[in-house]
């Protein structure tokens, strides 16, 4: 016992830890702080989850070709506690992302960036944008069909950029096309580069949280003015500040606990993500998606005006990373206050509200087509004619239930046609089928005159009543 | 200028500022030394094109007039270890005796895998709802351009189709 007090008595001597880091752990935080400044070390928390099962998946997992796809199966179906880790790996990035956000929201309300935090939320700033690279090039390290798509795609993007883009795109792709080169870049970006970053930039914030000292809540007769507001600062922590370790940081502790038991418990729970077909570029029957937390962008890709588009792609991240990096340049000192800055709160819940209703587009993908469809079913063509009933086939098998839902079944890219018939007249429905419209191909090439015939009897067949009258399955929506 | 401050540096102010210059310029050196070849190395995909080559389909045999199949070959550069990874796919349709068109599987507007759907007799994307006639002509969705078409022949009874680089929408190489 004396020996080994004497042994750690004689590192702390020498590696300076009670004189250098100790200080650091004791430094002075406001007292009000409270539950509300948690989520940034949560987040860290987060990071080390990544960091730590990142590197045991790293000793299973092959970054190439073919066999990245057969290592991926091994360690979800065969490796002891491989699926566990997958599943902790997905939930740990899922967790950073959120919180990262969450962190940023809550600074960004309480106004935290002002005079003299400036950098500290720069640096937060550019450390979400390397998360966010983190989430995306991990999810293509799952490298089934998604992941080839989701290169794909991402070269794509890039190789709209004028001049330089298919520079970019052949060197996100590691080629002109997707092959052996492609996962070994995107395994040293996630594994080496961006990781980097992260330690880097984690380094900077927390450093600047020391030199700067954790802001305060925001109170009304608090503004912030830069001539003052250090020494103001520093007389208020003198008289009710406390020091961080071990006054402050149970909150945090506790937060971490509950965080690390919401990422094992989902890892448990619910697995991680299925593994896709494998990824084999030629193979056409892929349904590529992004993780959720891009659905909002792959929704906004969805409904954008062509014309706008390659100005979307190549400029909203450029914008989104710089509009966020300069706000504490236009508003650096005054009210910090949520109830005094109206406009803070109203971006805030015009953002999320928007956030919210793209993911949920995104993951509905009404443009997209449902190549699944199910024929008609006769209760619902609720006709003995022939014409009809070949109509309503029709209607099925020339793909226009893809777009187009007819009550409950469909796709939703186009109009429901549950009460076409009361909407468009015989010709009208003629003359749209054989010209097609806004957004709708023209089908006169791919069908005969008795065919439309047919599928035109059918498709007037559909009024409001005949919904009533027939059974539609549960949960399908009806056409108002 | 030269001022004299003890005996062991003469010139202590030009010798100091000559020895800032010259320590950060061999750091700058030493720094380009080692990261030059790494961000050569990284960036050589761009700078060796691989050579096209024409891969063999199936015999005309296969490919009934008027059809469109989808049809599978392996890109031009093929590492070792690729695997699947290195396969490309096309929709080929036979439109004479020995007259084809193959049509590149990506969609022209994020490069998602198009499916023909015979018969709608038109190419649809599952990603953001492209959708294109039979001549690959666009006739809906965001796609601002017409699919792209990979350069097809007739060998000896062979149907071939020329590799060629994923198809860019605006920057087009192919």
């Amino acid at each position: 016992m004396k020996l080994i007090k004497s042994i750690l008595g004689w590192l702390d001597d020498r590696s300076g830890f009670s004189d250098v880091v100790m200080p650091m752990l004791r430094h002075v935080v406001p007292d009000n702080a409270r539950w509300w400044y948690v989520f940034g070390s949560a987040t860290l928390c987060a990071f080390a989850v990544q960091v730590i099962s990142g590197i045991a998946l790293a000793t299973t997992y092959v970054p190439g070709g073919e066999a990245a796809y057969e290592s991926l199966l091994y360690i979800t179906n065969e490796a002891p506690l491989g699926n566990l880790l997958r599943g902790m790996h997905y939930y740990g990035a899922t967790a950073m992302v959120v919180l990262a956000i969450i962190h940023m929201t809550q600074v960004f309300l309480h106004a935290a960036y002002k005079y003299p935090r400036e950098l500290n939320w720069m640096s937060g700033v550019v450390l979400l944008f390397v998360v966010l690279g983190m989430s995306f090039t991990g999810q293509l390290l799952r490298w089934d069909a998604n992941g080839v798509w989701s290169v794909t795609v991402a070269a794509e993007m890039a190789g709209r950029a004028p001049l330089v883009g298919p520079v970019i795109a052949h060197a996100i792709l590691g080629g002109e096309t997707v092959g052996g080169s492609t996962l070994t870049r995107f395994f040293a970006i996630h594994v080496f580069v961006l990781p980097g970053l992260i330690f880097a930039g984690v380094g900077l914030h927390l450093w600047l949280v020391l030199r700067h000292g954790i802001s305060e809540m925001p109170k009304v007769d608090e503004p912030v003015n830069p001539a003052t507001y250090k020494e103001e600062y520093e007389a208020r922590l003198e008289k009710t500040g406390v020091p961080f370790w071990p006054i402050a940081a149970w909150r945090d502790a506790v937060f971490s606990i509950v965080v690390m038991a919401l990422i094992i418990g989902c890892a448990l729970f619910f697995g991680p993500p299925a593994l896709g077909t494998a990824p084999d570029p030629s193979d056409i029957n892929a349904n590529p998606m992004p993780d959720w937390y891009f659905w909002w962008y792959f929704a906004i890709l969805s409904m954008l005006p062509p014309q706008l588009e390659t100005f979307v792609i190549l400029g909203l991240p450029v914008v989104g990373l710089l509009g966020l990096i300069v706000v504490p340049m236009f508003s650096n000192k005054g009210d910090r206050a949520p109830s005094r800055r109206p406009w803070a709160v109203g971006t805030v819940v015009f953002g999320f509200t928007a956030l919210v209703v793209l993911t949920i587009y995104g993951y509905k993908k009404p443009w997209s087509p449902d190549f699944g469809v199910k024929p008609l079913p006769a209760s619902l063509v609720a006709s003995s004619d022939p014409a009809i009933i070949h109509g309503a086939e029709l209607v099925h098998q020339k793909g226009c239930m893809y777009c187009h839902e007819v009550d409950g079944y469909g796709g939703h890219r186009g109009p429901g046609l549950s009460d076409i018939g009361q909407r468009l007249t015989q010709p009208e429905l003629i003359i749209r089928i054989n010209n097609g419209g806004y957004n709708m191909p023209s089908f006169a090439a791919s069908l005969t005159a008795a065919e439309l015939t047919d599928m035109v009897a059918f498709l007037e067949t559909r009024s409001s009543s005949s919904v009533r009258k027939g059974s539609a399955p549960s949960g399908s929506h009806v056409t108002e | 200028m030269c001022k004299k401050e003890n005996e062991n540096f003469p010139c202590a102010a030009d010798r100091r500022s000559f020895l800032n210059r010259l320590s950060l310029a061999l750091a700058g050196l030493v720094g380009a030394a080692m990261s030059l070849p790494p961000i050569a190395y990284v960036l050589s995909p761009l700078l060796s094109k691989p050579r096209r080559k024409w891969r063999d389909v199936g015999g005309l045999g296969e490919f009934p007039i008027g059809e469109t199949k989808l049809v599978k070959f392996q890109d031009a550069t093929s590492t070792a270890w690729a695997g699947n990874t290195a396969m490309t796919g096309a929709w080929l349709r036979r439109i004479g005796e020995d007259q084809f068109i193959a049509f590149s599987v990506n969609c022209r507007h994020l490069g998602c895998p198009v499916r023909w759907v015979n018969d709608a007799k038109l190419f649809m994307c599952p990603c953001h709802g492209g959708v294109y006639y039979e001549d690959g002509a666009v006739a809906a969705g965001p796609p601002p351009e017409a699919l792209a078409r990979y350069p097809v022949r007739v060998v000896d009874g062979k149907v071939e189709v020329e590799t060629s680089p994923i198809p860019l929408t605006t920057n087009d190489l192919v």
